[in-house]
């Protein structure tokens, strides 16, 4: 190190000392710091070194991707047998859906990508039109899918796959949200009655899994009904999805309530709004603001639970699967399957929860302006 | 000054009138038999130390507190459980807060057309005319679009006030407007509450501020412990308070 | 006397815009609403179940079950009533819920600590871990490590053996059964005393710390006095249990204890599950203490680990056990995805075959739903009240 002087005032910006910079020396920060870090990066390494190269192997190096059946993919390879699942793709997407009537279900999903786009991001332009599109389209897909008014109408025990899993998915979460709102207001009321009534309802849903929930569906909903109305078993389990999933909604606002400060009610009310404008133009945007990386994660809890249909009897991808395996010709082959579904759910809801990141990254920098 | 100053003045000249006035927070005591009339276009200056029951008595005005017991007579209106009175009252009646309680999620004119579109009805072209004007007068027309966040503290409460007044409102209530502020910002907020004054606006304001009582109030009223202590117009008050309680507090605000 | 001029209205407006008036009129409203749909679907219920020939009863509960149960924690055969298969019901839910939350706290907080390791290459994998099994459905991993031990695992032909005591196949763990003698129970009573001294040491040792600043080494006095005691009279009363190892006999094992493919992966996969959301807790929790809080320790001279033991993990406590309570009830609530796999819980018992035999579905639904209530109600309690005591604690 040369030991220059400069006069004070005049002292440049040096580069630091060259051991502070470099691959190298984020090596000796980041993995061989002390003793215990060195002892963890070797274990790390051993862990990877016995799992990725059996993985990869098992995964594609290995693996068959054509074949008849079972025996034909053992007699190719020793990995994966992932001609099973080419060769069911389709009833992976579709279910039993008919056909010749599948283009509904394509041009739904098409909607459905233009319906979320406005919702997700606030910089599309037109976006008040697409909003209102948005809340349209449940019933436009609604009426896609099940037919009749100048379509062939289709039975919901046709549904299934990830079609399934959307049509579960997206009606609990449209519809969840706006009773999840109005069970927040409710527990926050002044009302004694109106208090109770969502506090027990709310504490009742959140207490009971969501299976016994379904099995009340499928077994005894009916019962309730005036005799000679029943409502067919997806609709039943629809109801239940988004009763179950607004009550979670309603706590992941209510959250949200509190955190607005009680001068804006205040402030409110000084200026003579009553209560619903109040709510609809003070406090709720504010609030549902603050709650959306809450409300995107009880979405994506919605979304994974949708599976749990297949114990009723629905058939979404999981229970396509578990019907596949039954098939003589590909018995045995869970892992296949259950890796595949996973990697469906793996990849919408890791999406989900990045755009919830990347709101709560957002939202951080909006309230610091 | 002008007429608020009339020494006899008729029952409806008065803005504010509160009889016999009591309230409490469960068991505790907060208002004691608060007896106030207020004539229009007078300026009112309430001090007194924190706890006193100020800044409470003046949210009785517009209900934002319910009183238990005796009569508020806002602008001819009587506060009851009537919600339809309660609504006239709050058109009626502007209120500045101490922490601004601005919405952050609304514009600087959003935040000020609102009231006026939702609880006036009014066409929103107007609503953003008059906020304009009154943006104007508060001098900040040049920050419209920007949200409360961007704003500093005193331009916060100056918008606040432009937000009231675009209701058009009678009565203007001032909670400590200016103790949240920071010392430099405290005159432009001053500065424009004056002009209101001048204007012949009726004011009640909590505040600390005894340049602005000297300057402004008609009157000034001292509390502690519930109870109006003492109320008089501001020479008198300052240079000659009658009561010890009065005394104790002026000589500790105005120490420093 | 009062000269505001309330405008004249009608009494219905009057009526209405006063704020009690209103206020009682919204709840009967509400009230009548609410009650009305209960009674009219209790109607619709009365008239369906008539329909068909159906009461509302409880008598099914002590007729006999007439199905097997192969894990069950008290005598239980096809011949005991569906009351009984309900409790063996209950007591593998807890029994599954129980272990799941140990082992999820344990794995949790493990995630939790190696997500903040200074080490890139663990914190990397730790996250890849909890990215993967928070995103993907628990059922699937329930499925998915069922189908991996039963079709991955060997045979009990070729069990994996540990030792030749210990035997894993795809029909679960075979593990030996201890038999007590009767001088073990000695060796028992010294552990409890044990226990009890360690607690009661504690305190004095933190007495005797506030009156003279002597620091015991409470920790190695614990632990020597919980393990060395009952370990040292265990081998001078010669060893009181012995094991029954469990034999290969024709195709499975026999004797000895085994525990079942279907409780090794509700138990495995539930914890697992569970322990990802526990580690980001865990994680939030202890970024959550002000960093300022460990500076101004270390700035007092508190060494590092006591500086984690006093004062970070009492404030990140406070953060985490709110969250961490929900978890458990999310773990328990979940274990009712037993019924995929066959795992015999509540739901599969009462609520499966009992139902499905009986044809009692209000009854056994209701059944389940308020033991769900219960036994959330018991685990929110309990972590209420640790809250609680954390809270007195920390002022």
């Amino acid at each position: 190190m040369s030991e220059k002087t400069y006069t004070p005032g005049e002292h440049p910006d040096l580069p630091p000392p060259a051991n502070l910079i470099g691959p190298v020396a984020w090596i000796r920060k980041n993995l061989l710091s002390t003793p215990t870090n060195i002892v963890m990066t070797v274990l790390a390494i051993w862990f990877l070194y016995e799992v990725v190269p059996a993985a990869v192997n098992w995964l594609f190096l290995d693996a068959a991707f054509t074949g008849e059946n079972r025996d034909d993919c053992r007699a190719q390879a020793s990995g994966a047998c992932w001609a099973f699942i080419s060769e069911r793709m389709k009833l992976f997407t579709y279910g039993f859906y008919p056909i010749e009537e599948r283009w509904r279900v394509n041009i739904s999903f098409l909607l459905l990508i233009a319906a979320i786009v406005p919702v997700l991001f606030d910089k599309v332009p037109f976006r008040k039109f697409g909003l209102y599109f948005s809340c349209a389209f449940p019933f436009i897909a609604a009426w896609l899918l099940l037919g009749g008014y100048g379509l062939t109408p289709v039975e919901t025990d046709k549904f299934g796959g990830f079609m399934l899993t959307l049509v579960i998915g997206v009606t609990g979460i449209a519809f969840s949200l706006p009773i999840g709102i109005l069970l927040a207001l409710g527990r926050q009321s002044q009302l004694p009655i109106i208090r109770v009534f969502s506090v027990s309802f709310i504490e009742f849903i959140r207490g009971v899994p969501l299976i016994t929930l379904l099995f009340v569906a499928s077994t005894m909903l009916n019962y309730f009904l005036p005799a000679g109305v029943t409502f067919d078993l997806l609709l039943r389990v629809l109801i239940m999805v988004t009763l179950f999933a607004s009550a979670y909604m309603a706590e992941v606002i209510r959250g949200g309530l509190q955190a607005i400060p009680k001068g804006q009610f205040e402030a409110a009310d000084a200026m003579g709004l009553k209560y619903w404008p109040a709510m609809r133009l003070i406090v709720l945007p504010q609030a549902l603001k603050i709650s959306i990386p809450s409300i995107v994660n009880t979405f994506i809890g919605l979304y994974k639970d949708t599976t749990l249909v297949i114990i009723i009897g629905l058939l979404d991808p999981l229970g396509i699967g578990r019907a596949s395996l039954a098939d003589t010709k590909w018995t045995g082959l869970s892992n296949e399957v259950y890796l595949f579904v996973a990697i469906f759910f793996f990849i919408s809801c890791f999406g989900m929860a990045r755009y919830s990141l990347y709101l709560e990254n957002k939202l951080q920098t909006d309230h610091k302006r | 000054m002008n007429e608020a100053t009339n020494p006899n003045p008729s029952s409806e000249d008065y803005a504010v009138v509160i009889r016999d006035m009591h309230k409490w927070y469960g068991q505790f005591h907060v208002l004691k038999d608060i007896n106030l009339l207020v004539t229009r276009g007078e300026k009112i200056v309430v001090c007194g130390p924190s706890g006193s029951g100020k800044s409470t008595m003046i949210r009785c005005i517009n209900r934002l507190e319910e009183h238990q017991q005796g009569h508020i007579i806002v602008d001819g209106t009587e506060l009851t459980n009537d919600l339809k009175n309660i609504e006239v009252v709050r058109r009626e009646v502007g209120m500045v807060f101490q922490h601004f309680n601005l919405f952050p999620h609304l514009t600087v004119l959003e935040n000020c057309t609102l009231a006026p579109i939702w609880v006036r009805k009014m066409p929103k072209l107007e609503a953003e005319g008059i906020a304009m004007q009154y943006l104007e007068r508060v001098k900040i027309p040049d920050q419209a679009n920007k949200y409360p966040g961007q704003l500093s503290g005193g331009q916060q409460q100056r918008v606040a006030i432009a937000r009231s007044l675009c209701m058009k409102p009678r009565i203007m209530l001032f909670d400590e407007p200016t103790s949240a502020l920071d010392p430099e910002m405290i005159k432009e907020v001053l500065d424009v509450m004056i002009e209101l004054a001048n204007e012949g606006m009726t004011m009640l304001c909590v505040t600390h501020e005894m340049g602005f009582a000297k300057t402004v109030a008609d009157r000034v009223i001292f509390m502690d412990g519930g109870e109006i202590i003492e109320e008089n117009n501001p020479a008198e008050f300052f240079e000659n308070a009658q009561h010890e309680r009065t005394k104790l507090f002026l000589s500790q605000i105005l120490e420093h | 006397m009062s000269e505001a001029v309330t405008p004249q209205r009608n009494v219905v407006s009057r009526l209405w815009n006063d704020k009690e008036t209103r206020s009682v009129i919204i709840q009967i409203i509400a009230i009548v609403l609410i009650l009305g749909f209960f009674a009219y679907i209790i109607r619709n219920a009365m008239i369906n179940l008539e329909a068909i020939g159906k009461g509302f009863s409880f008598k099914f509960l002590t007729q006999a079950s007439s199905y097997d149960i192969n894990q069950h924690f008290i005598e239980y055969n096809s011949r005991s009533s569906h009351f009984r298969a309900m409790l063996v019901g209950i007591l593998n839910t807890i029994l599954v819920a129980f272990c799941g939350i140990v082992l999820a706290t344990i794995l949790g907080f493990f995630l939790g600590v190696l997500r903040l390791s200074k080490n890139w290459l663990t914190s990397k994998l730790a996250y890849v871990y909890i990215e993967y099994v928070r995103n993907v459905p628990v059922l699937l991993h329930i499925l998915l490590v069922y189908g991996l031990i039963v079709h991955s695992l060997p045979v009990p032909k070729q069990a994996w053996g540990l030792a030749d005591t210990a035997f894993l196949t795809n029909r679960g763990l075979f593990s030996p059964k201890p038999l007590y003698e009767p001088l073990f129970w000695v060796v028992f009573a010294l552990f409890v005393a044990a226990v009890i001294f360690s607690l009661w040491f504690r305190r004095y040792a933190q007495k005797v710390q506030d009156d003279t600043g002597y620091h015991y080494p409470v920790f190695w006095i614990t632990v020597g006095a919980v393990i060395g005691l009952p370990g040292i009279a265990y081998f001078l009363l010669g060893s009181p249990i012995t094991w029954e190892i469990p034999e290969l006999k024709g195709f499975n094992y026999k004797g000895g204890m085994v525990i079942r493919p279907e409780f090794i992966a509700l138990w495995i996969a539930l914890s697992g599950y569970t322990a990802a959301s526990i580690g980001e807790i865990v994680r939030s929790g202890i970024i959550a203490v002000n960093y300022g809080q460990t500076e101004a320790a270390a700035a007092l001279g508190i060494s590092r680990e006591r500086t984690l033991n006093l004062v970070v993990i009492p404030q990140a406590l406070r953060v985490i056990v709110p969250p961490l309570t929900s978890q458990y009830l999310n773990l328990t609530k979940n274990s009712s995805l037993a019924i995929a796999i066959g795992y015999m819980d509540i739901v599969a018992t009462i609520g499966g075959i009992s139902l499905n035999q009986t044809g009692r579905e209000m009854e056994c639904m209701s059944i389940v739903l308020i033991l769900y209530l219960i036994l959330s109600l018991l685990i929110s309690a309990a972590m209420n009240w640790y809250n609680r005591s954390i809270k007195l604690v920390e002022r």
